[in-house]
């Protein structure tokens, strides 16, 4: 028997869920908002909601000063380059994980998973080291290698995932059909998890697009990417919060529409295999 | 070619041994079926020849040479399982040229080789669909398709028929015994069902425990059990053990006496019972015979046109010459 809900019910349902949005989204939205207020206005007492004299000038300054492009390219190389690389070292391990686990394999998820509990800074100071000695320090390579790692234990976990739900006769019948292991990953077991490795993709490229800490502790200019260009607006000359919106805006405004595209394939791989 | 020599070979998972050791040989071109209630180690054997489990001692020769070592896909095997296992994103075309790409062989022979499977399995309509597209008996001859096509060594079957209803079962029984006919390769088939191990293997293997009972002929193991098991096993409805003073008779512990070998009759006989169910199948009915003081139930295969009613008195006489002798450890007397 299907849940009877009450109109009235549905009418409380619908403004609370509404509300709750907007709560989370109120952030995004009053960044959206100032990016188009004059200075004066950005920090007017009490705030202006939607009525003020909307204006670009911020944008076109923030496009004088700096260079967006360059920050927007090295954000699609190094967001896109680290989930890349992690694909291609999480699906075989994945692989071996899912479908010939040893006794230890449940422990070396679990130890996988434990480093993401450490707190970031607790490794900055060797990883820096490590950087300065190998000459990584300002580079695309080596912030696209250290979003890797950092995310390679969650590409893992997800893909691990996916891959359980995969019946092993099938990758049996490849086998026995004559596939070596290398032609049983690429051509049977990759395009049936598909859309498991595509919302994987789309949640680490979302994970590195917005990572701060390292991409602001290992860059200085040439391989800074956008998190290094919002920052770059909110200390050196005081804060200027119309100019500083405008850059966050500019910054998140590509990660926000592809995430915005994808939200069906993400919700989808997120919640794959709980139900069943 | 495809003459398989099991020898000694032994399975354990962790320190549980669920093969002990095992000697067998198929000959080239014979169709050999495994049968054996279920956890008796049949489909671990089959995986063993495969290549998808490792033995875990002795040898296994394909063609005499050893292939104990060899990865599934060097054995030159062709596999079909009991989930059918077509690669879901493929087209029907695309699974049962799989093997052959893997192969490398080149795109002209393999259409040739998917044209003629196809016709020889009726399923050229079907070529451009998905396995999600097909019913089960038609995925089912998709991965007999997907086997024959790399003309392999020999075929192994798992149960390739048990998730299908009986009606296509019984059709697709036909159709495998006809390719083995056809091809003459050497086929190792798997299952539980002893009316699939009668009808279609020339050699019958009975496992138990991972222990082989016996091997031989259908009609050899029919007409001379080597044991209790092998009589419990083989044959429908199941053979009637008769233990205590009607054995001593034939100086035996034990005398197994088919369904189909007793006669009844309305007087005289060597045994009486009273009749409990009646199973009427038309050409035959099938008895269900109790307080025979031989055993719980006496089973009786009688012609269709035989008819008694529940509670009747029922006179039976055991064909002298079909009786099978078993002694204090259940092997056959001869």
């Amino acid at each position: 028997m299907a849940r009877a809900v009450s109109q009235q019910r549905k009418i409380i349902n619908t403004v609370l869920a509404w509300a709750v949005g907007l709560l989370i989204f109120f952030p995004i939205l009053w960044t959206i908002l100032t990016s188009f207020k004059t200075e004066a206005t950005a920090i007017a007492d009490p705030p202006v909601f939607l009525f003020f004299d909307w204006t670009l000038e911020n944008y076109t300054v923030v496009q004088e000063r700096s260079d967006y492009m360059r920050f927007l390219w090295n954000s699609v190389i190094i967001a896109g380059g680290s989930t890349l690389l992690g694909i291609v070292i999480a699906v075989p391990a994945a692989w071996s994980m899912a479908f010939v686990p040893s006794k230890r394999t449940k422990d070396i998820l679990l130890w996988m998973l434990s480093t993401k509990m450490l707190p970031a800074v607790g490794v900055l100071y060797p990883i820096y080291l490590i950087f300065i000695q190998m000459g990584l320090l300002d580079t695309r390579i080596g912030l696209t290698v250290v979003l890797m790692l950092i995310n390679l234990p969650i590409i893992v976990w997800m893909l691990y995932t996916y891959f359980k739900e995969i019946p092993g006769e099938i990758l049996e019948a490849a086998r026995m059909d004559g596939a070596g292991l290398r032609e049983e990953i690429l051509y049977v077991l990759t395009p049936m998890a598909i859309p498991g490795i595509a919302s994987t993709v789309l949640l680490n490229i979302i994970l590195a697009w917005n990572e701060a800490f390292w991409t602001l502790n290992l860059t200085a200019a040439k391989a800074a990417p956008l998190t290094a260009f919002i920052a770059s607006y909110s200390s050196p000359e005081g804060l200027f919060y119309a100019k500083l919106s405008a850059a966050s805006t500019m910054a998140i405004a590509p990660i926000l529409i592809l995430g915005w595209f994808s939200q069906k394939q993400l919700v989808r791989g997120l919640t794959f295999g709980a139900v069943k | 070619m495809g003459q398989i020599t099991l020898d000694s070979v032994t399975k354990s998972f962790g320190d549980v041994q669920v093969i002990p050791p095992l000697d067998l040989t198929i000959e080239d071109g014979e169709f050999a079926v495994f049968v054996g209630p279920s956890g008796c180690g049949k489909s671990t054997l089959l995986r063993l020849i495969a290549g998808l489990e490792d033995t875990t001692s002795g040898a296994i020769h394909i063609d005499g040479a050893d292939a104990t070592d060899q990865p599934p896909a060097k054995r030159r095997l062709a596999m079909v399982f009991q989930s059918y296992a077509l690669y879901p994103h493929m087209t029907v075309r695309k699974n049962i040229a799989f093997p052959m790409r893997m192969a490398k062989i080149d795109k002209a022979e393999q259409d040739r080789r998917i044209e003629q499977a196809a016709a020889a399995l009726n399923l050229t309509d079907y070529l451009d669909r998905r396995p999600g597209q097909l019913s089960g008996g038609q995925r089912q001859r998709v991965a007999i398709g997907r086997a024959i096509v790399r003309e392999p060594a020999a075929f192994l079957f798992d149960e390739p028929l048990s998730n299908l209803d009986a009606a296509l079962r019984v059709g697709m029984r036909l159709e495998i015994s006809e390719l083995h006919k056809r091809l003459k390769t050497t086929m190792v088939y798997v299952t539980h069902d002893q009316v699939e191990a009668m009808t279609m293997a020339d050699k019958i293997v009975v496992l138990r425990a991972g222990h082989i009972e016996q091997v031989g002929s259908p009609l050899d193991l029919y007409r001379a059990p080597r044991n209790l098991f092998v009589a419990g096993f083989i044959g429908s409805p199941k053979m009637n053990l008769i233990e205590g003073p009607a054995a001593a008779e034939h100086s035996a512990q034990t005398i197994g006496i088919r369904p189909e070998h007793i006669d009844v009759g309305e007087t005289g006989g060597t045994w009486t019972g009273k009749v409990g169910v009646a199973e009427h199948l038309g050409s035959d009915t099938f008895f269900h015979i109790h307080e025979t003081g031989l055993a719980d139930m006496v089973t009786v295969r009688a012609p269709g046109e035989v008819n008694f009613s529940h509670g009747d008195t029922i006179h039976l006489t055991p064909r002298a010459d079909q009786i099978h002798r078993f002694d204090a450890e259940g092997l056959r007397i001869p």
